[in-house]
């Protein structure tokens, strides 16, 4: 569904060097200095430099958690391997699309968009070397948006700042050459103004807003191994994490990052790594030790296409199945997943003071499109509850590390207390921490570790809850968006539902998930796998009515807000 | 020694109540006894030092003494003492290891620990062999020993540990024999000392499933040079030695890894402006 | 192995603090051996090995009190003076969980003549006449002790060769 005046969305597509990725951000940046919010996600082809790249922006007058239904604005610079998005970018018949008539003719995906428009970009650079096709491309989509044309222009100077007034000014010149060329009478996809927001916006990814939300809830220590689509938030954290007195290290293998980081945190320092589905199988391991030696460490998961090495930069949700289940033995932990990119920061931060609250591995399950999303968010207000270590101060004598009892959180020593030298263990331990095979100790030790978790008081950040129907969607991370959107379009239709969307999965929540149940007789369970692994959870952790669908598929391609209401309004709820 | 000297520490004061569960025989008790003995000559306190170990029979050694103690999964434990050792630069590490755990499961931690050179003792307990598993092939098992897993021998060339860990940059390579507890005690206090990465391969007898090896005693010896800080030449000697020398082999004068510092420190909220639109 | 890098002693002092550690290295390993047995279940043995413990603690305690105000010094430090053991230390690697009481006899009867030989050494080395006393009275106590080894192994024969094996012996399983 195109929503005209509240939100636009353009797809800007070039092969080597064309600079569509710059021009995207570039456009970002614009709208939001213009008041306006956006969210831009990239695809590129598999070469490191060079390759067939697009930008896929949506552009509104309020905050948007994912991509529209359709794009109302394509833009080719070229038309080179174009082809390949053609799945991710749906186009409609009151879809406009820019192009050069030099380029050749427009690939398959563009056969639906009725409106075009010529933008000779050829001709143009021919008459003026110094003039970038991209920025053409930019001054173009400027226009037709209806972007004000010095925020596009301060955007530029900005950006080019560096390289001189004179390239500032070729820059500049072009982006209004291309303004001038379009004609807006055969295809305006005009957005409709607003004033300038009241609230701080900041422009950031998931992956930055994870980094950030980590470090602001304690993390000091992260050891990184790069992987996409997770790297960035490691790259992201070299410099600031020293910047407040911590530090990273990279390491040789994942195996290697999360015992670093398992090895810092035995340490007293609150610690992190991120990482994507095939350095989280090789991490398993290790998370079993955390849970068992009651280590809190925090593990970011950008999600993407698996098995194996999958789809590297397309979203998927089907790690769910490994970070729940993934370890051997009986091994709780905490999983908590991020339903937008403001909320990777919120989300982070609270896995992270969870972590150090209940001495247990977190893992946050993130993913690429969240990670890798740029978009203008308010700055987030709500900061969830602060989670500090519980240390052992040597009063308590002699000291037992893994004592049993109270609520299942045992004073942890930290290195150089004296009277408290103990000595970590994988192996199943009495309360003293000594290595032991008895029924006894093991049964106990298991109560206290599930104890500790299932019994914590995690409040309302457990899920979003929105709405009230007889129909529920249940959703979970980036497809909360999603659902939400799908759902007001359904109401629009006059069919109601109601969103329930756990931020916490792991443990699991049957009381409130009764309680957010209660009264409905429907649902629908919305989430990107190919082997319906949310909806597999949730049944097999909580009751759920007796009528149950879901809308399910694995990536690269999203589901669509418009396929969520489709699904409602088949199902009839009024 | 100097007698006059005050005794301030005694080893006992670093062992636990907790009695090992090794063979009567293995080697390991003695270099318990040296990493005892080391541990007292430095005069540290326990609480300053945290002994790091994998799995196998030889990373039982942590939960024996009366220090911190981390006793992780199977090859992992240079990881785990690296993130100690670089948050908490003031604890003294000491890693633990035997020749599965180091040299197969956790060889490439083993290359890139010498490589990182971060302050770490490593001491690896090398007795060629899987004890914890009853008798399998380790990487210094020689070729035609045979096994139930391996029936005949593997066949296969023994891995050099201390030729790697001077060719990715071990600061610091000696091999100790652990039926020489007071040698082997002066190699890990010499080890503890020296800034950066030093690894002491300690040939420590399996009786068990290699009673062979108590001839060891026989065949060790004194390194016939003094240690050199020249690579070329040390690698020369370790890559022509009969397996059986003691002593400091290599001694380097490499800096040990820091982390980055920053100027001047920010507060983290301060962070968040570059994300402002 | 055992007497290698003996440093020289050259007082009655240095031969004190020597001979002194030499019975609490003795001391130490016994009971090392002692907790061994008791992990593997050969308690018979453990009995044994925590006698000689106690019996080596003694004798390094009367050492003490032989030396008097001489005292013992601090033992050299935490780490022995010689590379390999104290001369009267027995060999561990001749440890073996099923070993007989004889068998560990035998391995205590060689750390006593260890500590014998250095003793007669010493007295027969050319060194301060005080000292060479003084090592001649402690090599006619070790001299006693591998005699009441000796006396020991008598009452407990070697194991028969019919002896069975352990039916679940580690290197078969």
């Amino acid at each position: 569904m195109t929503a005209g005046a509240n939100s636009v969305s353009v797809a800007m597509v070039g092969s080597g060097g064309a600079g569509v990725l710059t021009t995207g951000e570039m456009l970002l940046e614009a709208a939001c200095a213009a008041g306006w919010n956006g969210l831009l996600t990239r695809s590129v082809g598999p070469q490191i430099r060079g390759g067939e790249a697009a930008s896929l922006l949506r552009l509104a007058r309020s905050p948007v958690e994912c991509m529209a239904d359709q794009f109302d604005l394509l833009v080719g610079i070229d038309w080179v391997n174009a082809g390949r998005f053609g799945d991710e970018i749906p186009l409609g018949e009151s879809s406009v699309l820019v192009c050069d008539p030099a380029a050749g003719a427009p690939p398959p995906m563009a056969a639906n968009a009725k409106r075009v428009i010529e933008l000779p970009i050829a001709e143009i650079t021919k008459a003026h070397p110094a003039w970038r096709a991209n920025m053409l491309a930019l001054g173009a989509a400027g226009h037709l948006l209806g972007l004000d044309e010095s925020a596009l222009h301060g955007v530029i100077a900005k950006r080019f700042a560096a390289k001189g007034s004179e390239v500032v000014a070729a820059n500049v010149a072009a982006a209004a050459a291309g303004a001038r060329a379009v004609d807006t009478e055969r295809g305006r996809v005009a957005l409709a103004p607003v004033a300038q927001a009241a609230a701080k916006r900041w422009l950031i990814t998931g992956n930055e807003a994870v980094a950030l939300g980590a470090l602001l809830g304690g993390v000091r220590f992260a050891a990184a191994y790069p992987i996409t689509p997770a790297s960035d938030i490691l790259e992201w954290l070299a410099p600031n994490l020293t910047k407040v007195g911590g530090t990273l290290v990279q390491a040789e293998d994942e195996l290697a990052s999360v015992n670093m980081i398992i090895g810092a945190s035995y340490g007293g320092v609150p610690s992190l790594t991120a990482t994507s589905g095939p350095g989280l199988s090789l991490m398993i391991e290790s998370l079993g030790l955390a849970t068992a030696a009651e280590v809190p460490i925090v593990i970011v998961d950008v999600m993407r296409g698996g098995p194996s090495t999958g789809i590297p930069t397309k979203s998927e949700q089907s790690d769910l199945n490994i970070a729940i289940y993934g370890m051997h033995g009986d091994a709780p932990h905490l999983v908590i997943a991020p339903q937008s990119v403001g909320d990777c920061w919120l989300s982070a931060q609270w896995a992270t003071g969870l972590a150090e609250a209940l001495q247990a591995p977190a893992i946050v399950l993130s993913d690429q499109f969240l990670g890798q999303a740029q978009t203008a968010i308010t700055r987030p207000v709500e900061r969830p509850p602060t989670g500090k270590r519980r240390v052992a101060d040597g009063a308590n004598l002699p000291y037992a590390r893994y004592a049993a009892g109270g609520d299942g959180v045992s004073p942890m020593a930290i290195p150089g207390t004296a009277r408290c030298a103990y000595t970590a263990d994988g192996l199943t331990h009495t309360e003293r921490g000594t290595p032991t095979s008895g029924a006894h100790d093991h049964v106990a030790q298991l109560d206290k570790r599930r104890d500790k978790l299932d019994g914590h008081e995690y409040g309302p950040l457990w899920a979003t809850i929105e709405g009230d129907s007889e129909t529920a969607v249940l959703a979970w991370g980036s497809l909360t968006g999603v659902v939400r959107e799908g759902i007001a379009q359904a109401r629009a239709d006059g069919v109601s539902a109601k969103l329930i969307a756990p931020r916490l999965l792991l443990p699991t929540r049957p009381a409130e998930m009764s309680a957010a149940l209660a009264g409905v007789k429907r649902v629908l369970v919305v989430e990107q796998t190919h082997g319906m692994q949310f909806l597999k959870y949730l049944r097999a952790h909580y009751d759920l009515p007796a009528e149950v669908s879901v809308l399910h598929r694995p990536g690269p391609l999203p589901i669509r807000p418009h396929e969520v209401r489709q699904r409602l309004i088949e199902g009839g709820s009024r | 020694m100097n007698a006059a000297e005050p005794l301030k520490c005694r080893p006992s004061d670093y062992k636990s109540e907790v009695k090992p569960i090794w063979c009567p025989g293995c080697g390991d008790y003695h270099v318990l006894m040296a990493l005892t003995r080391a541990m007292a000559a430095l005069g540290l306190p326990p609480e300053r030092i945290a002994v790091v170990s994998g799995i196998g029979c030889s990373s039982r050694i942590p939960a024996y003494t009366n220090c911190y103690g981390f006793h992780g999964v199977h090859g992992r434990s240079l990881a785990v003492a690296t993130g100690l050792k670089i948050a908490r630069p003031d604890i003294t590490v000491i890693c633990a290891s035997g020749d599965g755990d180091g040299y197969s499961i956790g060889g490439n931690h083993f290359l890139h620990a010498c490589r990182r050179n971060v302050d770490l003792a490593y001491i690896v307990m090398d007795n060629h062999i899987y004890g914890m598993t009853k008798g399998q092939p380790s990487p210094t098992t020689e070729p035609d020993f045979d096994t139930a897993l391996a029936p005949g021998g593997t066949g296969l060339r023994p891995f050099n540990p201390l030729v790697v860990a001077l060719a990715s940059g071990a600061n610091f390579v000696a091999r100790a024999y652990s039926g020489n507890p007071n040698e082997t005690a002066e190699l890990i206090v010499d080890a503890i000392k020296h800034p950066g990465f030093s690894f002491v391969e300690i040939l420590s007898p399996c009786v068990t499933y290699r009673p062979d090896q108590r001839s060891w005693k026989d065949r060790v010896h004194p390194a016939p040079v003094t240690p050199t800080d020249d690579p070329a030449r040390a690698a020369r000697r370790l890559m022509t030695d009969d397996g059986f020398n003691l002593g400091v082999l290599y001694r380097g004068h490499r800096a040990p890894y820091t982390p980055p510092t920053a100027a001047a420190m920010v507060a983290p909220e301060s962070l968040e402006e570059e994300f402002e639109v | 192995m055992s007497g290698a890098n003996v440093p020289p002693v050259t007082s009655v002092a240095a031969l004190y603090g020597i001979a002194h550690r030499i019975e609490a290295d003795a001391a130490e390993r016994y009971a090392m051996l002692a907790d061994q047995m008791e992990t593997h279940n050969n308690l018979d043995l453990a009995r044994m090995f925590r006698d000689l413990a106690r019996a080596e603690r003694l004798h390094a305690d009367k050492i003490r009190e032989l030396a008097g105000a001489i005292g013992v010094g601090d033992d050299g430090g935490p780490i022995g003076p010689w590379k390999a053991d104290s001369p009267e230390s027995v060999d561990l690697y001749a440890a073996r969980y099923d070993m007989s009481p004889h068998e560990a006899l035998r391995m205590a009867l060689a750390a006593e003549e260890r500590a014998l030989a250095f003793y007669t050494d010493l007295a027969a080395s050319k060194v301060d006449r005080t000292v060479r006393d003084l090592a001649t009275s402690f090599a006619a106590e070790e001299r006693e002790h591998v005699a009441l080894c000796h006396r020991l192994l008598e009452r407990y024969p070697p194991a028969s060769a019919a002896r069975p094996g352990d039916p679940d012996a580690p290197g078969d399983r």
